[in-house]
């Protein structure tokens, strides 16, 4: 058996297993079967990392199934495993299995664990068919896949009806940018009469295609991304979405599904290397979402907010790295970004957990005592995210600035501001949870508990990963043969990527400022918080309001977009059904009936009379055959 | 050899069943005792048998397809008498009478 088929098996039976008869499984084993089941990807996973390893020209291939044969297009089920869709798959397997363990202990009060654990598995067989997929069919079969799932999640306690708003949000926000991933795919059928990457790519690195070209289908692709990964001006869905339960929010939501767009643009390095354009648009498309959502992030009072903005800002971050073609330093910060923010989300559901389902802050802190492995993972999540030196946090941020830093300078200034604020609102988020005195009114600090060891061992396992996640890719300025991530997928990158080598001087400043912005937000926040002891829902000046009601976005896409468009909805209504369809068919149904009514007259039940009819029209059709012949 | 058959001409056979035909119709047309409607349309498929004897013969026909047909008539006659009588017995069971224009009942009045 192919091995890829291998891997994408488990999770399918899981699916399959835990969707059919979950019901009647007890509710152990179908958590433990879910989570067993990506366990056994993941190992299967790291059977062949030897054999990736050893060149970068062995990648496994799997030609699975041909749907279709037009006139020699072929659309394929074709998988390749090679050097960035290991990589990936490592990391949604890894940390699914993470996800998954705790998840058995979150959902552990849930009417149907099963289902959910449905769900997931069916959700991490999507993600692997996007990564592991070696054409834009099969991404494009897992970016919907997960789409669904993500609506599934969202909505799981669909009996709220606000929370299947929000799922039906996100699906809706996420079919605007397929569209644009559609339109992408169709040029690249039009133009390279295929779809394989192993096609397309190579030919549009020999420079078949003109600039247009490459940078309309750069940006159509991009606008795919904008979708799945939560950019401006597609961001909104992304805070809503935390609707669904917190290990949904962990692992689709910060770790891998949001990460799909970063992929997607780092798969076609090829193509954005040749499209300067499409590179810029990303670049500043992603600084603006990670200045506005570390703004919003400032003012959010609900846990679980805070964590989605900063995942949004966060992955601007990423969009920037690769809007200045730093692909290499993008992945690295994917997967360092995937270690702490699903360590912070387990962390808030933990905290979620202990103080009886209220995400509310301004009802929490002085948490550390009761919840002490929590605070002390969370703690180590917050340094790493904010750039801790030497944390994992620290090494990816920086090569993003070290980079940014190289290509544009305003660029840069602003994105230093956006870790600013990162820093800031996360440690306003550790004080506020963990630190000062308790602010509950209708439950005691005695009621908190710590979690069960199913939602602590994934804690500490990803703290662990996201103190050392760092060693993956260290700078140049230590490890002078180039981090680990550069040597692994370098060699597979089309276009070469330049790498950066700034002088030490140069560097030695920018690791001041990073490590200045990082005390900047760590000493800001404990003097608001801490010393001057601020209440969350102190009041807020006018700027303040503006962050706290995230710059009016919502209410904004509801003034131009929504209410147009239901404003259309209602003249067509009044134009088109009211005045057209029921005019039509009211005017014509009177006629109907009349006709019907001198109709049945003629079938009045006596039998004599219809046999009169019939001899009678038989002598008609006789006389006229004879007339006529 | 001269079949029985052939002493009259074949316009004899024509007009004699032609009569017997209409009075069948008339009668299935303008009667209205179901016991009458049947044995008229009796009437009617027997003055097609005639024909069809008739037919066979002054065509030389040395397989008699037509005849054939004759029986298969008679058959499908007497299955249509043996229903048709089922049904009458059983509506004058319930109505005490055999006139078909009683039988509208499933009209919407």
């Amino acid at each position: 058996m192919n091995p890829i088929a291998l891997i994408l098996f488990f999770p399918l039976l899981g699916f399959a297993v835990n969707g059919i008869l979950g019901s009647k499984l007890p509710k152990n084993v179908a958590s433990w079967l879910g989570t067993l089941m990506v366990l056994m990807s993941f190992i299967v996973t790291l059977g062949y990392l030897n054999q990736i390893a050893s060149d970068v020209e062995n990648s496994i291939k799997w030609n699975a199934y041909t749907f279709l044969n037009i006139d020699g297009l072929l659309f394929k089920a074709s998988f390749a495993l090679d050097r960035l869709s290991i990589w990936m798959t490592l990391i949604i397997t890894g940390i699914g299995t993470l996800i998954h363990l705790y998840s058995i202990s979150y959902m552990d009060h849930d009417k149907n664990p099963a289902k959910f654990f449905a769900y997931l598995n069916f959700f991490i067989f999507n993600m692997l068919l996007l990564v592991l997929g070696s054409n834009f069919l099969m991404m494009f079969f897992g970016w919907e896949g997960v789409g669904l799932c993500s609506y599934l999640l969202i909505g799981f306690w669909y009996q709220n009806p606000s929370y299947g708003h929000a799922a039906r949000k996100a699906f809706v926000m996420n079919r605007i940018g397929d569209l644009g991933l559609l339109l992408g795919m169709f040029l690249i059928i039009k133009n390279y009469g295929s779809l394989e990457y192993a096609d397309v790519l190579p030919a549009i690195a020999q420079g078949n295609g003109g600039t247009v070209l490459l940078t309309s289908i750069g940006i159509l692709l991009f606008i795919g991304a904008m979708g799945k990964s939560a950019q401006i001006p597609l961001f909104t869905w992304l805070p809503d979405a935390m609707a669904g339960p917190t290990p949904v929010s962990a692992l689709i939501h910060a770790a891998t599904m949001v990460t799909a767009g970063i992929y997607l643009v780092i798969r076609c390095q090829a193509l954005y290397s040749l499209a300067p354009m499409a590179q810029e648009l990303i670049l500043w498309i992603g600084l603006a979402t990670a200045f506005i959502g570390a703004l919003i992030g400032l003012r959010q009072n609900d846990i679980k907010k805070v964590l989605a903005y900063s995942t949004v800002s966060q992955l601007g971050f990423m969009f920037v790295a690769l809007g200045v073609g730093a692909y290499t330093t993008a992945l690295f910060h994917v997967t360092t970004h995937a270690f702490f923010k699903a360590l912070l989300f387990l962390g808030a559901g933990s905290v979620i957990h202990g103080v009886h389902e209220r995400q509310d802050i301004s009802v929490m802190g002085g948490l550390k005592s009761k919840m002490p492995i929590t605070y002390v993972t969370f703690l180590i999540g917050t340094l790493a995210i904010s750039g801790f030196p030497l944390l994992s946090g620290f090494f990816s941020k920086d090569e993003i600035l070290a980079n940014v830093f190289h290509h544009n300078i305003f660029a840069y200034i602003v994105l230093v501001f956006s870790a600013l604020l990162t820093a800031t609102y996360m440690f306003r988020l550790l004080f506020l949870t963990f630190h000062g005195t308790f602010r509950g009114s209708d439950y005691s600090l005695s009621d908190v508990h710590e979690s069960n060891w199913k939602m602590t061992v994934p804690l500490i396992v990803l703290a662990v990963l996201s103190v050392f996640g760092g060693l993956l890719n260290l700078p140049h300025y230590i490890m002078h043969s180039g981090g680990l991530l550069s040597n692994w997928l370098n060699p597979t990158f089309l276009i070469f990527e330049n790498p950066i080598h700034a002088e030490m001087s140069t560097e030695i400043v920018l690791i001041s400022i990073a490590i200045g912005v990082f005390l900047f937000g760590l000493i800001y926040s404990r003097n608001q918080y801490i010393t001057k002891g601020l209440h969350p829902e102190s009041p807020q000046s006018g700027m303040g309001n503006v962050l706290k009601n995230k710059f009016y976005f919502d209410e904004f896409y509801d003034k131009a977009i929504v209410k147009p468009i239901e404003f259309l909805g209602d003249i067509l209504f009044s134009l088109f059904d009211t005045l057209l369809l029921y005019g039509a068919t009211f005017s014509v149904h009177p006629i109907l009936r009349f006709v019907g009514q001198l109709n049945r007259k003629i079938q009045n039940g006596n039998i004599e009379y219809y046999l009169i009819y019939m001899v009678g029209a038989i002598a008609l059709l006789l006389g006229l055959n004879l007339l006529l012949a | 050899m001269l079949s029985i058959f052939h002493s009259l001409e074949i316009s004899h056979y024509i007009y004699l069943s032609t009569v017997l035909f209409s009075i069948g119709l008339f009668g299935v047309l303008f009667r209205r005792n179901a016991i009458i409607l049947l044995m008229c349309i009796e009437l009617m498929l027997n003055a097609v048998n005639l024909l069809l004897a008739a037919f066979t013969e002054y065509m030389g026909d040395k397989q008699a397809n037509g005849q054939m047909f004759v029986f298969f008539i008679m058959v499908v006659a007497a299955a249509e008498a043996a229903v048709g009588l089922a049904i009458i017995v059983m509506v004058y069971r319930n109505t005490r009478k055999t006139d078909v224009s009683f039988l509208d009942q499933l009209k919407d009045s």
